[in-house]
């Protein structure tokens, strides 16, 4: 029965290696340095829940490691009552206390989730860049309907402005993520989701497909430029510089299956392609589909609005 | 002929596969040479492969889920390497096609073919003896359920041989499942597997909802039951309630492969989300069905080795109850980013913190079981306590990832696999292993031998803190899962780190496979003759260890919770005490082993297109059923004097020792 203290000796071992992997690990996180407004609220929003948690978390650790050294049983000093299986008192506490915290917790959550949905355009006196992406096999095609350009595997946003980005793929599913500048959405054949970012910090990011989509997914990912403003003109003139035209024949040709595609740049694109698109899968649903984009284009409907 | 079956299907190109298959066959051949050599196939047969006695299946089921476990950890090792090497633009030494059905393959195997089996088999092994039982509800239908999943774990390692399996991941999302995109035969041995396994797991849930409900022995009140048994019982509802929906959602997606129908197709009005949804209606209960059991495992634990009744009793099945409601109304957390609208995500959000609370709860009853007892840490202590500070990490992330907000910067990240690994191991694994070692000498008369069990202990905990530790840092740092290469330097070190937990976890996988060999060699220094190794306090310590096959020489009579423990308080029934009657069992049956066989046939048909032998096998299926229906001679009785000479004995022997 000399067991004991040395399992206790060893558990506390184990929880101060744990403390040094977190010192270690201080560095270079990317969702713990967030460079856009919605991935600071994001990561606050993680540390908030996190100290919550511990006020339940914490306590069992230390009552765990506490009762399994003073109550082991070569401890004859310790009090030992055998048929004490209920307390009003305790059980009151350890159904209310796990509920206090979860009912903090649940307003967070409901304030928050409406906070950060990602279809809420961010409040900002700049108007916001609309960005249309595309997943395909295997690489991210951003079309940008205002300015007429489009670009693979890159995109770029001026710093301090809003992104209005429209996501949809033409395969299988998968998820458009910027980790340093805030959460990701799906991107689905036949459907449009929306997600709202900003850039605060000059940078330039990666960008990656979230979800697995097949053989190509390791690759999948792409350059997120946030520029200057001069920056960015540079960028666009460059791109309008490329005088390559993204028609339907060149679409036919980028949709063809391919794995760490290269960077291209297009100076024109035909600004129905987003829509085209989502239209080319709803099979049945398109004379619904028609019908309600002409609603649309009449009211002000954001869902799934056109140009 | 043989539909789309040919010589090309067996991958004599890839030499990692070759090798693996030449040394599974001649594992294989030392096996079948051994029992040959032997002799024991006739004892196989009769005692074992034919046996309809819960205690048999359930140690059965147990021994296919250690080898699945292995194989499944194979998987795991292969994986690590490849992501400990493929950094800094190396490939490493898996390319993607194959990488991708490992991961597939372990996330399959270990949910469906190791836990799920591991469950079940202590489910059969302990529930008939927790509630005073001679066997299950009814005995030839378990034998039934466990040859179809042996069946459906068959075809899903035949498919390393012949063909391929899937490369979807262990959900199979569509339409990177559908024929467009999977057009090999992977994704079908994933369905059939899955569906033929499925039928044996729902009809176990049917089994033990009736046995808990109808069979339970004289004074057990339904709030007299152990809390295991309440567990297995909940266990039993969700699997009633959710499997039907894996059924007919893999139903549809095989009308999509195979008749070119349109559910969750990207065209003409099918929905992949529409299966996202199903599945994880499936999905979320199944996670519940895995660890409700482990809870009741560390409850049965905790109050033995304490040596003090369970705190709380009302508290834990209460909350056992609040889990298995709520866990059919949180499935979307799994897809927040899908981009349902906020209500949608925080409705769905809120109530999975919900389950935090009665978890919570649990966790405190375990804990004030401790306090004020005098608690012995033998092996299944050391899984308790490892497990809830374990568990406890492990179900703050998870309650992190319930927050849409934060979901949606680490979903599908590395951080989400350290979470599910985190309960899935630290609670659910933990459960079994604690529960295997707890119920072993019941099974079998001698207890597994303790240094090897403490090490073995020690590995998995160290060895898991390095593994999946790292992994939450690593979600932090954006990696997301499934990546087959990568270009972050940054991430190196944590993986390398990973590398090393799952070697010690490797050693703690073998110092269970060495447990075994050396507590089957020195079983005569662990006998357990008393039945009662632990100083148990339910009514599977109140028989013999193994116990006779009709469990009870006497129906006992329950008192109270903590029967057996009352029972020895006021001294056990001498011989002369008890009334013996006759006792009705059921016959042993192949009828069971035979329809396992012919899912087989049948699955392996459907998988190749091979449609005479799909239409034969269903006949002899059909007929089967038939054969079985008609047949009268199901049963039998023990004669009292049978009964009563065989309990003589068991005292003597108790006597001597």
């Amino acid at each position: 029965m000399a067991r004991e203290p040395k399992t206790a000796r060893r558990l506390l071992w184990m929880m101060a290696l744990g403390t040094v992997a977190l010192q270690l690990s201080g560095c270079d996180m990317v969702l713990f340095n967030p460079k856009g407004q919605v991935g600071l609220e994001q990561r606050n929003l993680i540390i908030l829940a996190t100290l919550l948690m511990l006020i339940v978390v914490v306590p069992v650790m230390i009552m765990a490691l506490v009762f399994s050294v003073r109550y082991r049983a070569s401890n004859e000093k310790a009090r030992y009552t055998p048929d004490w299986s209920h307390s009003r008192l305790i059980e009151a506490v350890v159904w209310g206390v796990p509920l206090a915290i979860i009912i903090v917790l649940g307003v967070v959550t409901w304030r928050s989730t409406h906070a950060l949905d990602p279809y809420r355009p961010l409040a900002s006196d700049t108007p916001a860049l609309k960005v249309q992406v595309i997943a395909m096999d295997w690489k991210w095609l951003f079309v940008y309907p205002e300015l007429g350009i489009a670009s693979v595997n890159e995109m770029a946003m001026p710093v301090d402005t809003p992104v209005d980005f429209r996501v949809t793929s033409d395969g299988a599913i998968t998820s458009f993520f910027i980790p340093a500048l805030g959460g990701q959405i799906y991107a689905m054949a036949g459907m449009q989701t929306r997600l709202h970012l900003i850039a605060n910090h000059a940078g330039d990011y990666t960008g990656i497909a979230a979800n697995y989509n097949g053989p190509g997914f390791s690759d999948m990912h792409f350059k997120a430029l946030a520029l200057d403003p001069a920056g960015f003109d540079d960028w666009l003139e460059r791109t309008r510089a490329a005088g390559r035209q993204l028609d339907g024949a060149a679409y036919t040709q980028l949709a063809k299956p391919s794995i760490a595609h290269p960077v291209e740049h297009y100076s024109k694109v035909d600004p129905h392609l987003f829509q085209s698109l989502i239209d080319k899968y709803q099979g049945v649903n398109r004379s619904r589909e028609v019908e309600r984009r002409l609603s649309d284009s009449q009211g002000q409907s954001p869902q799934g609005s056109k140009e | 002929m043989f539909g789309k079956l040919t010589w090309d299907a067996i991958p004599l190109h890839e030499p990692i596969i070759m090798y693996t298959l030449a040394v599974v066959g001649l594992l294989g051949l030392a096996v079948v040479g051994a029992i040959t050599y032997m002799g024991k196939w006739k004892y196989l047969w009769q005692e074992w492969f034919t046996s309809v006695d819960h205690k048999r299946i359930g140690v059965m089921y147990i021994v296919v889920a250690l080898v699945m476990l292995l194989r499944g950890f194979a998987d795991a090792l292969m994986m690590r390497t490849q992501q400990a090497m493929a950094s800094d633009g190396s490939p490493g030494y898996l390319p993607p096609e194959h990488y991708d059905q490992i991961f597939t393959a372990h996330g399959v195997i270990m949910i469906f073919f190791m836990a799920m089996p591991f469950v079940v088999g202590l489910m059969n092994v302990v529930v008939p003896l927790q509630i005073g039982a001679r066997d299950v509800a009814y005995p030839f239908l378990n034998a039934v359920s466990f040859w179809l999943f042996v069946s459906g774990a068959v075809l899903v390692n035949l498919s390393l041989g012949i063909g391929e399996f899937a490369r979807t991941g262990w959900v199979a999302y569509p339409p990177l499942s559908g024929i467009g995109y999977s057009p090999g035969v992977g994704v079908d041995y994933y369905i059939w597997a899955l569906q033929i396994s499925g039928v044996g797991t729902l009809l176990t849930g049917l089994n033990f909802f009736v046995t808990i409900l109808k069979m339970r022995t004289t004074g057990m009140t339904l709030f007299r039951m152990p809390v295991f048994t309440w567990t297995v019982l909940c266990t039993s509802i969700l699997i009633l309630a959710a499997f039907p929906i894996l059924t007919a959602t893999l139903f549809m997606l095989t009308l999509d492969r195979y008749l070119g129908m349109h559910f969750f197709t990207n065209e003409l009005g099918g929905n992949p989300m529409m299966y996202v949804n199903l599945i994880w209606a499936w999905g979320h209960p199944e996670v519940y069905i895995l660890i409700l059991p482990a809870f009741g495992i560390f409850s049965e634990v905790a109050s033995t080795f304490s040596r003090k009744k369970l705190f709380g009793y009302y508290s834990l099945v209460w909350a056992t109850i609040v889990i298995t409601v709520l866990s059919f109304i949180v499935w979307v957390h799994h897809f927040f980013t899908m981009g349902a609208g906020p209500n949608v995500n925080a409705f769905f959000g809120i109530m999975t913190m919900i389950i935090a609370v009665p978890t919570g709860v649990k966790i405190f009853t375990w804990l004030f079981t401790m306090y004020r007892g005098r608690v012995r840490f033998e092996t299944p202590m050391l899984w308790t306590v490892g497990f809830i500070v374990t568990f406890s990490i492990g179900g703050m992330t998870g309650v992190l990832l319930a927050v849409p907000g934060a979901d949606f910067l680490l979903h599908n990240s590395l951080f989400l696999i350290a979470h599910f690994h985190n309960v899935i191991i630290g609670g659910a694994v933990f459960g079994y292993l604690c529960g295997l070692t707890y119920w072993f000498p019941k099974a079998f008369g001698f207890k597994l031998h303790d240094p090897l069990g403490r090490a073995a202990f020690w590995c998995w905990l160290a060895g898991f803190y390095f593994a999946f530790m790292p992994s939450y840092f690593l979600g932090f740092m954006g990696m997301t899962r499934r990546l087959n290469h990568f270009d972050v330097p940054e991430w190196r070190p944590f993986l390398l780190l990973e590398m090393v937990g799952v070697l010690i976890i490797l050693c703690g996988v073998a110092c269970q496979v060495m447990q075994l060999v050396v507590s089957i060699r020195k079983r005569h220094e662990n006998r357990d003759t008393t039945g009662d190794p632990w100083d148990g306090r339910t009514l599977e310590w109140a028989t013999a260890s193994p116990p006779p096959f009709y469990n009870f020489a006497e129906q006992p009579v329950v008192g109270g919770i903590d029967a057996y423990w009352g029972m020895k308080e006021k001294g056990v029934k001498t011989l002369a005490e008890m009334d013996f009657r006759k006792i009705h069992m059921p016959r042993n049956t192949s009828l069971g082993l035979v329809l396992g066989v012919l899912s087989t046939v049948l699955g392996f048909a459907l998988i190749w297109h091979i449609w005479w032998l799909v239409i034969a096998s269903s006949l002899a299926v059909i007929a089967t059923l038939i054969v079985r229906s008609y047949d009268p001679n199901t049963d039998y009785c023990i004669p009292a004097e049978a009964v009563e000479r065989m309990e003589t004995e068991r005292r003597q022997r108790l006597a001597e020792a």
